[in-house]
């Protein structure tokens, strides 16, 4: 991805993310004074290639989500620059930005909670290109039934109501709307989390053929790492706000370098129960993004911690024998 | 097959029903199996398949009305739990059969301190006084690893962690020595790395105390990881049963293999074999197999009409497939089953 070997040529960069941060304010007391900082995104950097998936992976409080919903604006940043197809999303004017945001889509993880239940499904789709002024009448039909098909579902479903439908039928209205503007780029925000093994396979195929067949790019943002390494071209590992490594999805299987990606791998359950598996269990649990530790934030429970990663902030390198595989760790640098 | 003294808890054609306005909703049908001591059985499935509510039968909690266990026996020992008094079942629960939810935040009592309600349940069940009920209570604790136990029993449960509250739960559940404890989604709602301290933990402490489990679960992987028996359960039936490697390694039926083509995985890439359509509600199970309509070898008409018997393949492997032998035939020959 940003490999520099094969320097990706700049009018195939659809996103640049750089320095990215999302510090909220923690409040207390009567005069509501800021007590300090919960740093969910702290300073992450990527380039996303057009018609590429990036996978971003990580436990519970990450920051994956946040940063994921920074990137479309929807949660203002705290520093940083993302730009869309070389634009400064944060600097534009609202005029521009609404422009913008039929360029960028997002699908949620729940499809429960994120369908209207006083809509039909027909109007859920055809809200995006009513409020935006894309089509009327008889075309708006003729595209929501489209979409419809484009997504697996009969367009007679239109009339219907989201609670009509199972969890995997409401994912792909959910991906039906969020295909209505013809986005370049969509945020799927643990799409396929929510539904049962049968379901999510479903929804990663239908993800996947839509992706060839209108060259979308997709930031797939998931806790499981089976799932994100089976979709994605790369694959950024995040652990309290920070990416930790970040490579090709292939190699970062193979050859996972950062510690804490050691942990993530080697706690996957087994694919059969004769496969041997010697686990590396970090010790303890996730610290609080309040009070992260000094110096690499992995430190404390990282088992292989040197003198140095207390002190010293690790920064985000090329390995030494892959310049694609990028890793934030004390022990290659 | 560890011969019949061996076994704990046997569950003979348990069949559990929901009365609905919207009609009769078939959760759990005909459903057969026994756990020997000290091991562990998996019922294996997606949502709606009965496996919570055949959980749920061995303890008799399903509200009645709208549900009904409508026949079979569950056996613990050589008592069945079915026929007892509801003062007499009281005593089961908990003493002799326990259970961990998927849910530890929603389990837990919140105005509680952890330590008040592992205490209250030695009280309780055991008949112990105050503070032999703590200091088991701290013992308990330390058993599942939680660290300082002395302090951590003035908690409540929202000052832990989603991990420690499990390891709480876990700890209640085995405080009064149970038999069997069932674990009902037990690791879900947890992050890899802490799901897999819990499953280390339930896997240590077996072997330890001894207990028997019955794990409820979705994930093949965790399956893997702690199972020796499975039951594999569809739309309220088990459509094959056998132990976890013969079933990873030759399963029958149809849709068994579609759960594990389904799964994505870091060796493999490319299109996954998607098993096509839903899960049916149990209001509206298909007649004949209720597989048949996902089912790529369904033949449209045996298949639809009459319901395959889950009988015996071979030593301990039971599907309930008609054509399980043109499965073992398509692996053999290296045919994908699913497109």
């Amino acid at each position: 991805m940003t490999a520099p070997e094969a320097g990706p040529k700049l009018d195939d960069v659809l996103l640049q993310v750089s320095d990215l941060k999302t510090h909220f304010p923690v409040r207390r007391g009567l005069l509501g004074r800021t007590v300090g900082h919960v740093k969910a995104v702290d300073g992450i950097s990527f380039t996303l290639r057009r018609g590429r998936t990036l996978g971003l992976v990580g436990e519970s409080g990450c920051g994956k989500t946040t940063a994921g919903r920074t990137i479309l604006r929807l949660i203002p940043a705290t520093s940083g620059t993302v730009a869309f197809e070389g634009r400064n999303v944060f600097d534009l004017p609202p005029a521009q930005l609404r422009q913008l945001r039929r360029h960028m889509q997002i699908i949620f993880q729940d499809p429960y909670g994120s369908l209207n239940p006083r809509m039909t499904v027909g109007g859920i789709i055809g809200e995006p290109l009513r409020v935006h002024h894309v089509v009327r009448g008889r075309e708006l039909e003729d595209r929501v039934a489209q979409l419809l098909e484009h997504v697996g579902l009969s367009p007679a479903y239109r009339n219907r109501y989201p609670h009509e439908f199972s969890g995997g039928q409401r994912q792909r209205i959910g991906i039906a709307r969020a295909l209505a503007l013809d986005p370049r780029f969509i945020v799927c925000d643990e799409p396929v989390s929510a539904l049962d093994v049968s379901i999510q396979a479903q929804i990663l195929n239908l993800l996947e053929g839509l992706q060839g067949e209108l060259g979308l790019t997709y930031l797939f943002i998931a806790h499981d790492l089976a799932v994100v390494s089976h979709i994605s071209d790369d694959v950024a590992v995040m652990y309290l706000g920070r990416i930790v490594e970040q490579a090709p999805a292939g190699r970062l299987y193979a050859n996972p370098l950062h510690p804490y990606t050691k942990c993530l791998m080697s706690a996957i359950p087994r694919g059969s129960p004769r496969q041997a598996k010697s686990r590396i269990v970090p010790r303890g649990e996730v610290p609080s993004a309040l009070n992260p530790p000094s110096g690499c934030p992995f430190h404390p429970r990282c088992p292989w911690a040197l003198e140095r990663c207390p002190g010293e902030v690790p920064r985000l390198l090329p390995a030494s024998d892959d310049p694609g595989h990028l890793v934030s760790c004390h022990l290659y640098h | 097959m560890p011969n019949t003294n061996d076994i704990l808890l046997s569950v003979e054609g348990l069949t559990t029903r929901f009365f609905t306005d919207e009609g009769t909703s078939y959760a759990v049908e005909d459903v057969s199996f026994a756990i020997p001591r000290g091991r562990t059985l998996a019922l294996v499935g997606e949502s709606g398949c009965g496996k919570t509510v055949t959980a749920l039968s061995i303890l008799r909690l399903i509200p009645d009305p709208p549900g009904r266990i409508v026949a079979g026996a569950v056996r613990l020992g050589s008592t069945d739990l079915l026929r007892l008094p509801e003062a007499d079942m009281r005593r089961v629960r908990g003493n002799r059969i326990s259970m961990v939810f998927q849910e530890p935040m929603t389990s837990l009592n919140p105005v509680f301190t952890i330590g008040d309600q592992i205490i209250e349940a030695v009280m309780l069940h055991k008949k112990a006084g105050r503070d032999e009920a703590t200091r088991e209570a701290v013992a308990m604790l330390r058993k599942v690893g939680i660290p300082d136990p002395e302090a951590r029993v003035r908690e409540y449960p929202h000052q832990m962690s989603g991990g420690m509250r499990q390891r709480v739960m876990i700890a209640m559940a085995l405080v009064c020595g149970p038999e069997l404890v069932i674990a009902d989604e037990p690791t879900t709602a947890l992050d890899v790395t802490i799901q897999a301290q819990i499953l280390d933990l339930l896997r240590s402490l077996q072997a330890d105390i001894g207990m028997s489990i019955l794990l409820i679960t979705h994930d093949l992987g965790v399956v893997a990881e702690i199972a020796r028996h499975v039951c594999v359960m569809y739309a309220g039936r088990i459509v094959e049963e056998a132990d976890v490697q013969e079933l990873f390694d030759n399963p029958l039926h149809p849709y068994t293999v579609g759960l594990f083509r389904s799964r994505p995985s870091l060796e493999h890439r490319g299109p996954l074999a998607a098993i096509p359509g839903t899960v049916p509600s149990p209001l509206a199970i298909p007649p004949g197999c209720p597989f048949h309509p996902r089912c790529p070898l369904s033949d449209g008409a045996k298949c639809a009409a009459q319901r395959p018997p889950l009988e015996a393949r071979s030593a301990g492997h039971t599907a309930a497939c008609w054509y399980a032998s043109r499965v073992a035939e398509m692996r053999t020959r290296g045919e994908p089953l699913y497109k």
